[in-house]
């Protein structure tokens, strides 16, 4: 039974357009599905691998950005970003690793962090390539409707899924988390430890960077603040994965819904509004405190806490 | 099988080792022993590519691997423990074992198979699905053999496997070792237990301050005035 859950999702929300919601409903489900893909790849190098990423919007933006100046600049069809995006943020993500993953933990993570602020700065300045500030719009929109761009996010994700399943479950999983548990003790039993962190950098910056093409197709228009914010991308990556569960296969997934749904609920707050990233910061505290492992990750704990109460 | 030449490390102008040669046979325990901080673990470390050597080579099946990567090493058929257990705790102890067992096949299936068989061998079979951060310590030290051992070693080197054990944990491990030795692995290994060393090693080897004084068997060692003066009389329960 539990193996036929990924099969069971996946027909529920392939199901979801025949409802009719309304053209904000779609918008937010797309959002949703996008953010668990970006969760997912984050998973993989931050929760499996243990090399936590603050600058997840570099891959995402260089994503988005690949599509936009190959439609800019050769006039092809931005969805040739995706295919296209593979190989520059592969590319790009093994320069980085071969750079970075010499450095460990904390040290690793801040020069994510500097990488995702370095290419947004970049992006602003490179005007002959980027337009800089006035960033790239998408004239023709592939389709009115939203259920198609839906579907296509919705048939990448359980691609994601799957691809990451499989990899979990396979001797690059395993020695994954051999690396995030004891990378000396990793190394001596024969495990490459930095050929394998590059695999899951690349692996991991490769599907962001396919969510970042399909975004651009999807809302039509970036620019370097959209693509390349270091709080609204790279911070919202890391949230999506600690609120959901670290290193579970379905806590991006919880964590997308919640954190969707509570930005848009706060913003639609007159006021308040505003103050979204504060309540972030909040939530974060309160997960940390009271859920180190995510709502998956501590789903018993949670289950316990409920039998209490209705008792 | 393994020769160390003329080996030195030094730590800024500390020599923690200096000038040590010998060289382990085929099939063979060597027993490494000496008081604390006579240079032993870094031995290890040095052998086992974790610290490039100041000077000297070491050679391994006739492969020069001194300045090689640690993983290198043991793909060619080194593995070691680690004094302090460093078991990857949020695993099970299987899959703990079938990560080593990976590095000589690609195969999940057959991955698993290599570690089931090297659980019974270790004797922890029945903790198989315990995470390995909840296991005792005497079964840790085990973890460590086993895991070792999944990387289908020709030489093993153990780095104070006994330490902190109880007397049965003991026995059992020292069986494991004679059944790693029946199985033609040779192996190097620390420990102060003088008990154990003379129960298993064919030779011996005694370090003193980064140097080597001493070289025999068991009972020229046991005999030896340079040891037991360099032991100041702790050898003395042993």
């Amino acid at each position: 039974m539990k193996m036929f859950r990924p099969f069971i999702a996946l027909a529920l929300l392939a199901l979801v357009p025949l409802l009719g919601l309304s053209s904000y409903m779609m918008h937010i489900f797309i959002l949703v599905i996008m953010w668990s893909v970006i969760g997912m790849s984050w998973n993989l190098l931050g929760g499996y691998c243990g090399q936590v990423s603050f600058g997840h919007a570099a891959f995402f933006g260089m994503g988005a950005y690949t599509a936009g100046i190959f439609y800019l600049k050769l006039g092809v069809s931005a969805w040739w970003g995706l295919p296209l995006s593979i190989a520059t943020v592969g590319i790009f993500s093994l320069v980085f690793g071969f750079i970075v993953l010499r450095l460990r933990g904390p040290y690793f993570t801040l020069a994510t962090l500097a990488i995702g602020e370095v290419l947004r700065v970049t992006a602003e300045n490179l005007q002959g390539l980027t337009q800089g500030n006035l960033g790239i719009m998408i004239e023709e929109r592939t389709w009115i409707t939203k259920i198609w761009y839906y579907y296509v996010i919705l048939l990448m994700a359980a691609c994601t899924f799957f691809l990451i399943k499989k990899v979990i479950g396979s001797k690059l999983g395993y020695y994954f988390v051999a690396i995030r548990e004891d990378q000396d003790a990793a190394e001596s039993l024969g495990i490459n430890t930095t050929f394998y962190k590059t695999v899951a950098l690349c692996l991991s910056g490769v599907l962001t960077g396919l969510a970042g093409a399909f975004y651009i197709n999807y809302m039509g228009y970036i620019d370097p603040q959209v693509v390349f914010p270091l709080y609204d991308i790279s911070i919202v990556t890391v949230m999506v994965v600690m609120v959901g569960g670290v290193a579970t296969f379905w806590g991006p997934f919880v964590g997308a819904v919640i954190m969707v749904v509570f930005s848009e609920l706060i913003r639609s707050i007159p006021l308040l509004g505003e103050a979204h990233q504060t309540f972030f910061g909040v939530l974060l505290i309160f997960i940390i405190i009271f859920l180190p492992n995510g709502i998956v990750g501590d789903i018993k704990k949670l289950k316990r806490l409920a039998g209490i109460r209705s008792a | 099988m393994l020769e160390v030449k003329n080996i030195s490390m030094f730590f800024g102008g500390l020599a923690a080792i200096s000038k040590v040669s010998f060289s382990v046979n085929k099939g063979e325990i060597l027993a490494l022993i000496g008081p604390n901080g006579a240079g032993k673990t870094t031995l290890f470390n040095v052998v086992n590519g974790f610290y490039q050597p100041s000077n000297g080579d070491i050679f391994f099946k006739g492969t020069k691997i001194s300045n090689m990567k640690t993983h290198r090493i043991c793909k060619l058929g080194i593995a070691r423990t680690f004094q302090v257990v460093r078991p990857l705790r949020r695993m099970t102890v299987l899959d703990n074992v079938i990560a080593s067992a990976f590095l000589r096949t690609p195969n999940k299936t057959r991955a698993e198979e290599i570690a089931l068989d090297i659980l019974a061998f270790s004797g922890l079979y029945e903790d198989r699905q315990t995470l390995s951060k909840a296991l005792p310590l005497g079964k840790r030290k085990r973890l460590e053999i086993a895991r070792a051992l999944a990387t289908q070693p020709d030489m093993l080197l153990l780095d104070e496997s006994f330490a902190g054990l109880n007397p049965s944990e003991l026995n059992e491990s020292v069986d494991i070792i004679h059944k790693i030795k029946a199985k033609g692995i040779t192996m190097m290994v620390i420990e102060h237990h003088m008990r154990v060393i003379m129960a298993i090693s064919d030779r011996i080897v005694v370090l003193n301050y980064g140097q080597k004084i001493a070289e025999g068997t068991p009972l020229e060692i046991g005999r030896n005035p340079i040891v037991i003066e360099a032991y100041l009389g702790e050898a003395a329960d042993a």
